[in-house]
């Protein structure tokens, strides 16, 4: 992510400091982590210190200071999506893509995660990519909808 | 500002408006033991083993006495059974991380802590947050910061700030009560500007 798109988003927040998180938000969501340059850049702008926005960037799980995938992928692991089935779910993705849970691909393509619960148990077992829910899900469809993933 | 009396340990105390219970007691020469207070800093009440008795209308309460404000009519008491007690076990929590430091060996005679009672996860630093706090509010260099939280909070040098500032200065290093700090920093500096340091 480039200087002047940090600063412009710095700048839709008026380069207020207390806006921290907020511009932080916007820049995991649109390059998925948080460089260091990043932090730096941010910092900077808005004089808060480097080690200040650090804390802030590695108390919430929402920041990542590694590189993540373009596409997010959880699996929910709740008692409900175990019992039918979640295990196979999450072998099939970890299969198809190549990386465990946790981990990000070499191509930055995917990033896996396992979720205690998405709170759709009914639904179960349940796979998310990109906040959309794949429901009632099979290992074969998992392979199909992973395919239809750019 | 108003003065307000109230009273530590059976003594009657004046204090003004806005003072904790911990600068009356103290400027009454009343010693309560302390580990992240300082006063040249703001008030944190990260370590609780300030903690002390206040009763006010009849009801008795524990409070942090570095960031409780005097009441008129408070009376405090700096040491009962469960004052004791509480300290005693905060002091053995702290020493699994930091079992050799010389200041919690102190209050550990005192309290009677058992330095084995919890498994030792030594990880030196207590989270006192002097370090960060004087290089934030004395110095304002924020050449040093908390990363990540819970079990996992740490202290964190920032690099290019502390090869330029930390030489000259080190003034947070006799303020750790255990050794992580200067330990952090030799590492920072071995790893990040070894050539800085060495003059080069
Ligand atoms: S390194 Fe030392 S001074 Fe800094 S927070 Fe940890 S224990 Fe406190
Ligand atoms: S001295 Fe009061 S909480 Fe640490």
């Amino acid at each position: 992510m480039d200087k002047a798109r940090i600063d412009q988003i710095v700048d839709r927040h008026g380069g207020e400091a207390s806006a921290l998180i907020q511009i932080l938000l916007e820049i995991q969501r649109e390059n998925h982590w948080l460089p260091a340059e990043a932090l730096k850049r941010v910092s900077d702008r808005l004089k808060v210190p480097l080690a200040r926005t650090q804390h802030i960037a590695t108390f919430y799980k929402a920041f990542s200071l590694v590189p993540r995938g373009r596409h997010e992928i959880h699996v929910c692991m709740g008692t409900a999506c175990h019992v039918r089935g979640a295990q196979r779910i999450l072998d099939t993705v970890e299969d198809r893509i190549g990386i465990k849970a946790g981990e990000t691909d070499s191509e930055l393509k995917f990033s896996l995660e396992t979720v205690n619960c998405i709170g759709c148990c009914a639904l179960g077992p349940v796979m998310e990519i990109d906040g959309k829910t794949h429901g009632k899900i099979s290992p074969a469809k998992t392979a199909d909808v992973l395919n239809g993933y750019k | 500002m108003s003065e307000i009396s109230l009273r530590i340990d059976g003594e009657s105390v004046a204090a003004k408006e806005g003072m904790t219970v911990l600068e009356a007691a103290r400027s009454a020469g009343i010693s309560i033991p302390t580990l992240c207070h300082h006063e040249k800093l703001e008030p944190f009440g990260g370590c609780r083993i300030c903690i002390v008795e206040a009763e006010s209308r009849g009801a008795t309460r524990l409070v942090v006495s570095c960031v409780y404000p005097v009441e008129k009519d408070l009376v405090v008491r700096t040491r009962s059974p469960k004052v004791d007690r509480i300290r005693k076990t905060l002091v053995e929590l702290l020493l699994a991380h930091a079992p050799d430091s010389p200041e919690l060996q102190k209050l550990a005679k005192e309290y009677g802590s058992d330095r084995d009672r919890f498994e030792k996860e030594a990880s030196f630093c207590v989270h006192c947050g002097l370090c960060v706090r004087y290089c934030a509010e004395i110095k304002k260099k924020n050449a040093v910061g908390f990363v990540d939280r819970g079990v996992r909070k740490e202290i964190c040098f920032i690099p290019e700030i502390a090869a330029r500032e930390c030489n000259a200065c080190k003034e947070c290093f006799p303020l750790c009560p255990t050794s992580y700090l200067q330990a952090c920093f030799v590492l920072t500096e071995a790893l990040a500007f070894p050539l800085a340091s060495a003059g080069g």
